[in-house]
């Protein structure tokens, strides 16, 4: 989230506003490393604040006060109408850990996001890997593949809910037609069937996304590696194994990382084929917050479930920064990018 | 491989010595071809499973819900064509097709204006606290939509914003701001100091700098992440779903799921909606695919 070449330009652009205002303090003070005087420092500061201000009143005003005021009301028992004023301090939180939908949330988004790492992703790096080779066709192969990945959720939704309709739908027409009606049926409206059927759509719509990602990290990787390796005698496997995976890691992290924050934050599509049906069988923890805040006007326990939330993404997000994230930074590829 | 095998196959008759260096033998050529007979099976087999879904909304649209049950594989027999036209001639359609495009522009022009500006500062300005500033909007980043969408909506209701294209495109644009401020943020500061320094002594203040010369230079950035901007904006269902009870100002998400509801037994009907509703972000992805591809994968690694 940060940025590798941080540092550099910071210290030739330092001057410029301050040039800006009074060419004639130009020749006298070009050198970095003399502290600008109080009134230039003022005014740079005043400029500076004048060109975020639009930004900041937005991010204050809609992002972190909301933020904030999710916060507070998870305090209170509050049906979302007045001011809020029955206190219950921690009692939504404790609820949380006695609630089996929310504890079962946590449970399906474990099993997605390991749907995901183990079958989706792995998926998504064979195609890139076969569409990186000169093929005939594969810019097209390219296209399809990612073609789902910019419909929306609402679309893939609906359409994904009438393919998978029991008995009417294609896919249940396809099964009967080659004499494996057996296995159909049930789709989403099983309890045990709906998140495999759900995890087969997220595929369907998401795995180009990942596919693209990997692709542009594949071309990162120089040739000339390839060819040495094979001109020792390297097989394909070996050449994928040792050169391809090492140099491809920095991008498969962050795929990793997008495929984690992205379940966690899982609504549109579930919301539009199952609403998180059949009994929780599919809901997510935004599904939960919806129905409790929106359906059950329960806004402070909601609240504690969005903080929850926030918290889990948070210590996510840090932790897989510092842990995972951060060797990439001074990693090869980068730096690769950087001289090219 | 097969480009090689194309252009090298009818010189291999020719004496070998003649042949440029990067000749293979036939045989190898072939081996080659067979070996990737596997590649283009599941690469085909992918495609299909791809393109089913998609291709089946569009001809299930032309039959009635009657054919879709009893003739599920074949071609439309006959043609109904009524589901498309009821639809393009319905205002319904067309005004959900309207308030994506209005709401989707002026969240682009919004969330790039204000991060533009924003970026400039905290990219090509040394005050004190801008890391400070610039942490903060990055932690925007880790923010999911959804955990702010309760205090938000109670916000929004108290600014009288429901059922105001505003509800939407405020938020939206609040949202899309980590992002935008950290990719244009990167391109700013590739631009070379001493072309501020040179406009500056030709008397160009800091915000004619921006203007005039910044801009024009990152138009390429600019692009990347107004097509971010517009893409998330046309795809939103939470915000818009909370926001408008009222049909005027419904999006093409809201308006399917409604349209679904509605028409819940009218299967054909609802794939011949879902067709025109895919058409646009089809058309643009169609036109605009490199700067789409580009800009969503950039997005995603900077994020």
């Amino acid at each position: 989230m940060t940025h590798p070449t941080s540092t550099s330009t910071a210290s030739t652009s330092a001057y410029a506003p301050g040039l800006g205002k009074s060419p004639g303090a130009a020749p006298e003070s070009p050198v970095p490393a003399t502290r600008p005087s109080a009134p230039h420092r003022l005014r740079a500061w005043l400029s500076a604040f004048v060109f975020t201000v639009p930004a900041l009143v937005l991010f204050g005003l809609l992002v972190l006060v909301p933020m904030g005021y999710a916060f507070y009301i998870s305090f209170f028992n509050w049906g979302g109408f007045g001011t809020p004023t029955d206190s219950v301090g921690f009692d939504n939180y404790t609820r949380l850990f006695d609630d089996p939908v929310f504890l079962g949330d946590l449970w399906r988004g474990f099993l997605l996001i390991a749907f995901s790492i183990v079958l989706q992703l792995p998926f998504a790096l064979a195609m890139a890997v076969l569409l990186n080779q000169k093929l005939r066709g594969r810019a097209v192969y390219r296209m399809l593949f990612f073609a789902p990945y910019i419909l929306s959720e609402v679309i893939t939704g609906v359409l994904f809910s009438m393919i998978f309709a029991p008995d009417e739908g294609l896919a249940d027409k396809v099964l009967d037609a080659v004499g494996l009606a057996g296995l159909g049926g049930d789709w989403f409206a099983g309890q045990d069937t709906v998140l495999p059927t759900l995890f087969l759509v997220m595929t369907w719509k998401y795995f180009g996304f990942h596919m693209m990602l990997y692709l542009a990290g594949l071309q990162g990787i120089p040739a000339e590696l390839h060819e040495a390796a094979r001109i020792d005698g390297a097989s394909a496997w070996q050449r994928f194994r040792h050169i391809t995976l090492p140099l491809l890691a920095p991008t498969l992290r962050i795929s990793v990382f997008l495929a984690v924050i992205g379940a966690i934050q899982l609504f549109d599509l579930v919301w539009v084929i199952t609403a998180g049906g059949p009994d929780h069988a599919s809901e997510t923890m935004v599904i939960s917050l919806f129905q409790y805040g929106f359906k059950r006007y329960q806004m402070g326990y909601a609240s504690a479930i969005s903080v929850a939330m926030f918290l889990i993404s948070l210590v996510f997000a840090l932790a897989y920064q510092r842990f995972v994230l951060r060797r990439d930074t001074e990693g090869a590829i980068t730096t690769m990018r950087g001289n090219r | 491989m097969s480009a090689v095998a194309k252009t090298d196959a009818p010189k291999a008759s020719a004496p070998r010595t003649s042949a440029p260096k990067t000749n293979v033998p036939k045989s190898v050529v072939r081996r080659r071809r067979l070996r990737a007979i596997p590649v283009y099976v599941i690469l085909w087999l992918v495609g299909v499973f791809m393109v089913t879904p998609l291709l089946y909304a569009l001809v299930s649209g032309f039959k009635s819900t009657d054919q879709l049950s009893s003739n599920t594989f074949g071609l439309p027999d006959p043609w109904v064509t009524s589901n498309y036209t009821s639809l393009l001639g319905s205002g319904a359609f067309w005004r959900a097709v309207g308030s994506s495009t209005v709401i989707a522009l002026a969240t682009a022009v919004l969330t790039v204006g204000a991060a533009a500006l924003a970026a400039y500062a905290l990219a090509r300005f040394a005050f004190r606290g801008r890391e400070l500033l610039f942490t903060l909007f990055t932690m925007g980043l880790m923010f999911p939509f959804a955990v702010a969408i309760l205090p938000l909506f109670i916000l929004l209701r108290s600014f009288g914003l429901l059922d105001n294209p505003w509800g939407v495109i405020l938020p939206q644009a609040a949202f899309g701001l980590p992002l935008t401020i950290v990719i244009l943020r990167g391109f700013f500061r590739e631009i070379p100091g001493e072309l501020e320094e040179a406009a500056t002594i030709d008397g160009c203040s800091s915000f004619g700098f921006f203007w005039r010369i910044l801009l024009p230079l990152a138009r390429p950035a600019l692009g990347t992440v107004s097509v971010l901007a517009i893409v998330g904006s046309w795809n939103n269902f939470l915000l818009p779903l909370l926001v408008f009870s009222e049909p005027t100002w419904w999006t093409i998400p809201v308006g399917i799921q409604q349209f679904q509801g509605q028409y819940a037994s009218d299967v054909a009907r609802i794939f011949a909606y879902l067709t025109l509703a895919m058409a646009p972000a089809l058309a643009f992805y169609a036109v605009a695919e490199r700067q789409l591809i580009g800009g969503i994968t950039l997005g995603a690694t900077k994020g």
